[in-house]
């Protein structure tokens, strides 16, 4: 029995708190294994403009490098308190703040580890479908031999690279078009 | 390439970012194509939003304040599907609107329409193993948007949901039958023709509560499974 998908629509700019309210932008309470880290990630219109009504979502894997989900069922430690979820909305610069551990490395599924990342989703104004993107941390050792970043022009790699600013703070501007447009992935 | 864990969409099931109508989408769409990513971990896992995140009565979103808010009750139900028919069970289904007046508990909406203090107009509540949910709210009424001369959002409730898997994500819009601002509305028509109508709920007589409130269905189906998955 074949069904119709759902098709997808915009957030629009009054999504209610408790998209925000009720989820961590602070995913790893004290306990959980790993090397702290901040991310701050701002979102950018193609004319430049900073997006101040955007919902950012991420997703990764612990420290150890196991995603918190009955698919991964590989022989790595869990986190209790750590789930790997966040959402947070933009404030007024744009940005959108996550504390969290630094992930560690996953498989790729044709052989060899991807380099360490977290997964993004975009929502916003605007935005008719969710825009998924990656953060990968600059100077990663694994970044040179990421299948992902391989199927994307060296020239834009970049925009998916985020940058040390300070004890533990990772930035990544993310450009939803214009000339610094990041990457985005049809998964 | 592996196989796709998670089938892709065909083409003409969700709009185009770039939507001319929907003014919006001109500075806030890409320009590149998306590339195209194999299914690893990172995309065939995801947050499970469990119950213990959930309070009593987020399900119903007449019962949140003091009092009850003013509008029309009714009911909203449906199930969660995949593509392949299979319920999807423990989902979080989020959802938020504006009030029986078209105005949002929100410090953006400037609409001079009544804020109702007994109405947030937001609610959660997950499916359960037959992947049926439902909520008790009220109708959101239309509201008047600046994206061209006499612009109305046809009647709606916001829809969010996560699946079992990142790349199953899904934020969405329901819209009421018969409504005759849909015709007007460039956010509802940015999908394409033949897809569009899957966003209006049906009216639902058997479900509707006599004496108290008239009910609506809205089934929302989600990426399915390839039929052979690479177990
Ligand atoms: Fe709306």
């Amino acid at each position: 029995m074949s069904h119709a998908l759902t098709p997808s629509q915009t957030i629009g700019p009054f999504y209610w708190g408790t998209l925000v309210n009720t989820y961590r932008a602070d995913l790893a309470p004290p306990g959980v294994a790993g090397e702290r880290i901040e991310l701050v990630l701002s979102l950018f219109d193609a004319e430049g403009a900073l997006i101040p009504d955007g919902l950012l979502e991420i997703w990764q894997a612990n420290s150890h490098g196991r995603y918190n989900h009955p698919d991964d069922r590989r022989n790595l430690p869990l986190d209790a308190g750590f789930e790997g979820f966040g959402r947070a909305s933009t404030d007024t610069n744009g940005e959108a703040r996550f504390a969290t551990v630094k992930p560690g490395r996953v498989p790729w599924p044709a052989g060899g580890m991807q380099a360490a990342h977290v997964n993004i989703n975009v929502f916003a104004r605007g935005v008719l479908n969710r825009l998924a993107t990656r953060l990968y941390f600059e100077g990663d050792p694994g970044l040179a031999e990421d299948p992902v970043l391989k199927l994307v022009d060296a020239a834009r790699r970049r925009t998916l690279i985020a940058k040390r600013d300070g004890a533990g703070i990772w930035r990544l501007p993310i450009h939803i078009g214009g000339a610094h447009e990041t990457v985005f992935f049809d998964i | 390439m592996e196989k796709d864990i998670y089938q892709r969409p065909a083409t003409g099931q969700h709009p185009l970012n770039l939507s001319p109508a929907y003014k919006s989408t001109v500075a806030r769409s890409p320009k590149q194509p998306a590339i195209m990513l194999p299914q690893s971990l990172s995309e065939i896992t995801g947050p499970s939003l469990g119950a213990e995140r959930l309070n009593a009565l987020e399900n119903d979103l007449t019962r949140q304040r003091i009092g009850e808010p003013l509008g029309e009750r009714i009911v909203v139900h449906g199930r969660v599907l995949d593509e392949n028919g299979k319920p999807v069970p423990k989902a979080m289904v989020e959802i938020w609107q504006c009030n029986a007046a078209g105005r949002y508990h929100h410090p953006g909406d400037q609409h001079d329409a009544p804020l109702d203090p007994n109405f947030t107009g937001g609610g959660r509540v997950r499916t359960d193993d037959e992947g049926k949910y439902e909520f008790i709210t009220i109708k959101p009424g239309a509201y008047p948007w600046k994206n061209h001369h006499n612009a109305w959002r046809p009647a709606h409730i916001h829809f969010s949901l996560f699946g079992p898997a990142f790349a199953t994500r899904l934020i969405t819009q329901m819209y009421f039958p018969g409504d005759p601002l849909l015709a007007y509305d460039p956010i509802y028509n940015s999908v394409p023709e033949g897809a569009r109508t899957r966003l209006q709920a049906s009216f639902d007589i058997e479900t509707t509560r006599p004496e108290w409130a008239l009910a609506y269905k809205f089934d929302v189906v989600l990426r399915g499974r390839n039929a052979t998955p690479m177990e």
